[in-house]
């Protein structure tokens, strides 16, 4: 079928283009200027598909954001499903195909870029119809930054839809001179192709730019291809302007029945006749013009139906002037035809002499629905107006007004004269002066003559067929069936039935579903609250909303100034946070488990280093430091030396474990503490917490310091020669730098701060240096350990080595139940102090039960099995029918090249009490004998700690 | 065996062509090894002193800095907070300022003083798209009404905290202080939000 629908003359469309598009397979031609579906009404294609539920033929039904049937999949240049064919703009080569409700992501990434950018100003005008033209202009001359967004193509808003005239010439020149003051007016930021899809507090708006989605191949790769625009405005002025609602009748959802304005836009804006033969049915005046001016068209408009008995003169009768016979009282009873409407039905309202019209083509309008969305998200309230059977705006707010038909007002002049009166007040409560008044253009439209009949359905025919959603397929008696059922607010109508939940979220349905609740109900519409609106107000892609957050900028990934060496190294990394640590440094053929084992041993036998740059630092300064420190941590610290080193418990108001670390003091009045890694701003935010509200008569400040520093712990018996040869200077025997002091020394040139601190048992020393020297540092090192075989060593090594010592990794042995004593940690729970962080908890009978779960080891039976992380622990010696009693769980596990076996550590209840006695592990669907050990397994005399 | 001055390593090391290609758009440089100092005033009547050490005021008004040249250079003084500042000055003086300045604050008993050089990097960003590149990630309205030249505030651009400081409203000059493990996330950042600037004539 070559039907050309395309009038001779008119629309906005590029006569001199040719696109070629495809769309179910189909090769059709359009015209730039087109949407996918004016294009395919130019074709004569109504259908686009078939309906979700009951697989009825469906076609075009609007020509804007409130389609609610025309679904389509695009198949090229990318896919993407579940865009609406009245959106989309056509370009050359767009493959389209129609949906039935379901669409079909894409397999591959997204090639295409996304981004955001946040905008402000004093006044934001949502819609550049003429309420919003003529609002943004007021404001913009006012001299306030004034941003105006508008979905469409262009500017013009319902302009484009008609032919009026304003002061005696097409409403373009206007337009166009509205625009050009605006785009050359500083401070006026102008963004077309952008939908505000959400409002929300304090004049914050996000809005969606389709910025190349009408370039289609030829869109350039390096600009986005959609933005989020974050709007901060003072003002927000609401000049959405209104959607057409259609009359519900039995077979109302056959392709050629569209709503009567938008059979306007495409006549106007497009050059397309959406039919050869058209009936109109309407209960308002505004469909009068759609016959009118379609029948100037040369098309043929035998019957216009209107519900009202008393219709208006002056339309009637140009439309008798033009062969329309008009039908006062008449309504739509049925329709027939299958891929296309072929014949309707109708009927006096209320029954009598029946009639049927052969026709292509039906146009539908039940009034006008003023696009409130924005408005309502905002928190404003909605007020059912009963002379027009919609809901429009209530009272004002503080920082936005509503103007033109998206307050209900839908003459031209008045919805001018209402942005004016916007666009001073948006300015005037953003602190400027009004400029003059705006001259308001004449208008050639034709006023209301008669009041318009609010309409919901035409009752009497096949309630089963009527339908009321036709993207989710529900109709009339399911909407009865919902309130027989009882259901009475809206809102569970909403979701018993699924009105309003698809794409368009009920832009076309919603208010009719509401006047047929009310309608069943018995209920006056006015005292009934409607369904809220949330945003957002049309789709937004999840692609716009991740924006350029992917790839590698997903998440921020934090490195430490060692990280090239690292990953030249290939080292092989584990998150922590948003850190990267190096877990393990595998050598060629190596697996973590050989690499690990590697890297113990030359902790245990030569020297080995790490990266533990990630430690949080916190530098506090003060004469009340030591006091602040007693409070913080469990144990005390005011007495510690300076030149001294005490590592520290810190817990929460409840007792229980929340970090842990050493604190050195450098002055009385100066300390240095560090933080678990992924604690370090937690631990500060605590401070500056207690410091702040509790404290503050305590006179210290803290400072970050975690990335000033670069930290290598250099471990192990060789790891003094190590030092002294770069150190020549300092007297690195245990006499004169002992254990847990610290001493400022120059290493390598460079100036440092080493502390005696070992986290394996091993000797060790903590070399802290500038960031800047991290690398220079590290370099050295391993230059200077070259003839002890130094080996770098990751967290995986630094965990197995800490735990064959016992000690906690706070978050991974403690899970937030864990108490100090818990972990066996009695000596660093202060018996002296008279308070501190947590105190008060460790006497609550809860933390004093004797079966509290407690750190100790697990050596299993089997030296060779590795128990799983997070097995639990039971007394059977098999798996038995549940319930089975957990009497705790592994929290580490490992295999150790010192001990020569496998082992773990774990929280058992009544654990210490439990040393030597032989329980179970689940693992997999079997159990592994374990026996309970203390939790230091390696050097338990401390022998090695100096080396 | 010593290591040079040569030798240290600033976080951006290596990125300046990067940074080149958003010009003529955007002119992204690092500036690296400044003297960074964080001071913390209990006695505000130590403020006189600290302005002597450094030759510019102590900033009185939230969200600004102030900036000039005394003793020690060129310098920059941003507040932070009602009794936190961040001194910037030039490579090579941190130690000397702080004991200046913790000289002039009367010890800990007047407040704090911490050398933060190597926590933070900065980055210098100017060219007709400063604003633009940093609207794509920063919430804070950088238009010269608002924020004039003298601004400096904490906040977010993209995914990082940054101290973000307004040397010249127009045409525009901002400093962007980052710490250092998030400096290449922000300059991986920046690079990737001029690749619309790039290929547009200025």
């Amino acid at each position: 079928m070559t039907a050309d629908f395309r009038l001779p003359a008119g629309g906005r469309i590029d006569r001199d283009s040719a696109l070629r598009f495809s769309f179910n397979g189909r090769s059709l031609a359009g015209r730039t200027g087109d949407t996918l579906a004016s294009a395919l009404l130019a074709n004569g294609v109504h259908q686009t598909g078939t309906s979700i539920k009951y697989g009825r033929p469906r076609g075009i039904m609007a020509a804007g954001v409130e389609e609610p049937n025309a679904l389509v999949q695009i198949a090229e240049p990318f896919t993407e499903p579940m865009l609406t064919a009245t959106t989309v703009e056509l370009y050359d080569g767009l493959v389209a195909d129609g949906l039935s409700g379901y669409g079909v992501l894409a397999a591959e990434p997204d090639p295409s870029r996304y981004d955001a950018k946040h905008a402000h100003c004093d006044v934001l005008v949502v819609g550049a119809g003429p309420a919003g033209l003529a609002a943004a202009l007021t404001a913009a001359r006012s001299g306030a930054r004034v941003v105006l967004v508008d979905d469409q193509s262009e500017p013009g808003g319902s302009l484009l839809g008609t032919d009026d005239n304003l002061d005696g010439r097409s409403s373009d020149v206007w337009v166009r001179d509205v625009i050009t003051e605006l785009d050359t007016t500083p401070g006026v930021l102008r963004l077309d192709r952008t939908t505000a899809f959400g409002a929300y507090q304090d004049g914050f708006v996000l809005a969606l730019q389709r910025r190349t989605d009408h370039l289609g191949f030829d869109a350039p790769s390096h600009v986005s291809r959609h933005r989020i625009w974050r709007i901060r405005a003072k003002q927000t002025v609401i000049a959405t302007g209104a959607h057409e609602r259609p009359i519900v009748f039995a077979d109302n959802d056959r392709p050629g029945i569209l709503l009567a304005g938008a059979a306007r836009t495409y006549l106007h804006r497009y050059g397309v006749q959406v039919g050869r033969r058209l009936a109109v049915f309407t209960a308002n005046d505004s469909a009068y013009l759609a016959a009118i001016e379609l029948a100037e068209a040369g098309i043929d408009v035998p019957v216009l139906l209107d519900a009202r008995q008393e219709v208006p003169p002056g339309l009637s009768a140009e439309c008798a002037a033009r062969g329309i016979e008009v039908h006062p009282g008449h309504v739509v009873t049925g329709t027939e035809g299958h891929d296309r409407l072929t014949d309707v039905h109708i009927g006096p309202f209320g029954g009598g002499q029946a009639d049927t019209v052969g026709c292509d083509t039906l146009l539908v309008s039940g009034g006008w629905n003023p696009a409130v969305h924005l408005f309502s998200q905002l928190g404003g309230t909605l007020r059912y107006a009963p002379e027009t059977g919609a809901y429009v705006p209530g009272e004002s707010l503080a920082s936005a007004r509503v103007a033109g038909s998206a307050a209900g007002t839908f003459e031209l002049t008045t919805c001018v004269e209402q942005g004016i009166d916007a666009g001073r007040a948006a300015v005037t409560a953003a602190g400027f002066t009004p400029a003059a008044e705006a001259r308001v253009p004449v208008a050639d439209v034709r006023a209301e003559e008669t009041a318009a009949a609010v309409l919901w359905r035409v009752p009497g025919g096949a309630d089963d067929r009527a339908f009321v959603d036709l993207q989710r397929d529900v109709t009339v008696s399911e909407v009865e069936r919902a309130t027989g059922a009882g259901l009475e607010s809206l809102e569970h109508v909403k979701r018993y039935t699924t009105i309003g939940t698809a794409h368009d979220q009920g832009k076309t349905s919603g208010t009719v579903a509401a006047g047929l609740v009310a309608e069943q109900l018995g209920a006056n519409l006015a005292e009934r609250r409607p369904t809220t609106f949330r945003p957002p107000y049309t789709s937004v892609p999840f692609a716009a909303l991740g924006g350029r957050d992917r790839g590698e900028l997903y998440d921020p990934i934090r490195v430490t100034a060692l990280h090239d060496w690292h990953v030249a190294q290939g080292a092989e990394f584990e998150d922590v946070g948003q850190w990267k640590r190096a877990r393990h440094y595998p050598r060629q053929g190596e697996d973590m488990h050989t690499a690990v084992l590697r890297e113990c041993r030359a902790a245990r036998e030569g020297v080995a280093l790490m990266d533990a740059s990630t430690l949080g630092k916190i530098d506090l300064q003060g004469p009340d430091a030591a006091e602040l420190l007693d409070m913080l941590y469990t144990n005390m610290m005011s007495t510690l030396k300076v030149g001294r080193i005490r590592y520290g418990v810190m817990c929460g108001i409840d007792g229980m474990v929340i970090d842990d670390g050493t604190v050195i003091r450098l002055a009385d009045d100066h300390f240095l503490l560090t933080t678990t890694t992924g604690n370090a701003a937690m631990v500060l935010d605590w401070i500056e917490e207690w410091l702040q509200t509790e404290w503050p008569h305590l006179r210290v400040f803290a400072t970050s310091v975690t990335e000033h520093w670069v930290t290598v712990p250099l471990v192990g018996p060789k790891s003094r020669d190590v030092l002294a040869a770069l150190a020549p200077e300092l007297d690195v025997s245990n006499d004169a730098f002992g254990f847990m002091t610290w001493q400022d020394a120059t290493v390598a040139g460079i100036p440092a701060r080493i502390c005696r601190i070992s986290f394996s048992g091993e000797l060790a020393y903590e070399i802290n240096v500038n960031a800047w020297c991290g690398l220079a540092l590290w370099e050295a090192l391993i230059e200077a350990g070259e003839p002890y075989g130094i080996t770098p060593y990751g967290t995986e090594t630094m965990h197995v080595l800490r735990a064959e010592k016992g000690y906690p990794i706070v978050g991974q042995d403690t899970d937030g139940t864990v108490t100090p004593q818990d972990l066996g940690m009695s000596w660093a729970v202060s018996k002296k102090k008279t308070d501190f962080i947590g105190k008060r908890s460790f006497s609550r009978a809860e933390n004093l039960r004797p079966d509290r779960k407690q750190l100790v080891g697990l050596l299993p039976a089997d030296p060779s099995v590795l128990l799983p992380e997070g097995g639990q622990i039971i007394e059977h010696d098999h798996l038995p029918e549940p319930p089975v009693r957990m009497l705790g769980h592994v929290t580490s596990s490992y295999d150790s090249a010192a001990l020569g076996r496998t082992f773990a550590l774990a929280v058992l209840r009544s654990g210490r009490d439990r040393i030597g006695e032989k329980l179970y592990v689940t693992k997999d669907d079997e159990v592994v004998a374990v026996t309970v050990t203390d939790t230091v397994l390696y050097d338990k005399e401390g022998a090695r700690r100096d080396g | 065996m010593t290591a040079d001055i040569t030798t240290r390593r600033t976080p951006l090391d290596g990125w300046t062509s990067r940074f080149a290609e958003l010009a003529p758009a955007v002119r992204l440089t690092e500036r690296p090894f400044r003297s960074q100092l964080t001071l913390r005033l209990r006695d505000a009547g130590r403020a006189a002193a600290v302005s002597r050490v450094l030759g510019v005021d102590l900033p009185e008004t939230p969200c600004t800095f102030n900036r000039g040249a005394g003793p020690h250079g060129p310098v920059e003084v941003a507040w932070l907070g009602p009794d936190e500042y961040l001194v910037l000055a030039q490579p090579g003086l941190q130690r000397t300022l702080e004991s200046a300045l913790r000289e002039a604050i009367g010890g800990t008993q007047g407040g704090a003083v911490v050398d933060v050089s190597a926590q933070r990097t900065t980055l210098a960003l100017s060219g007709p798209r400063a604003r633009d590149l940093l609207a794509h990630g920063c919430a804070i309205d950088l238009h010269p009404s608002v924020s004039p030249t003298g601004t400096c505030v904490q906040t977010l651009l993209a995914q990082t905290g940054i101290i973000l400081l307004v040397r010249d409203a127009d045409p525009a000059e901002f400093l962007l202080l980052v710490r250092a493990s998030f400096a290449r996330y922000l300059a991986a950042w920046l690079v990737d939000a001029g690749a619309e600037y790039r290929e547009e004539p200025v």
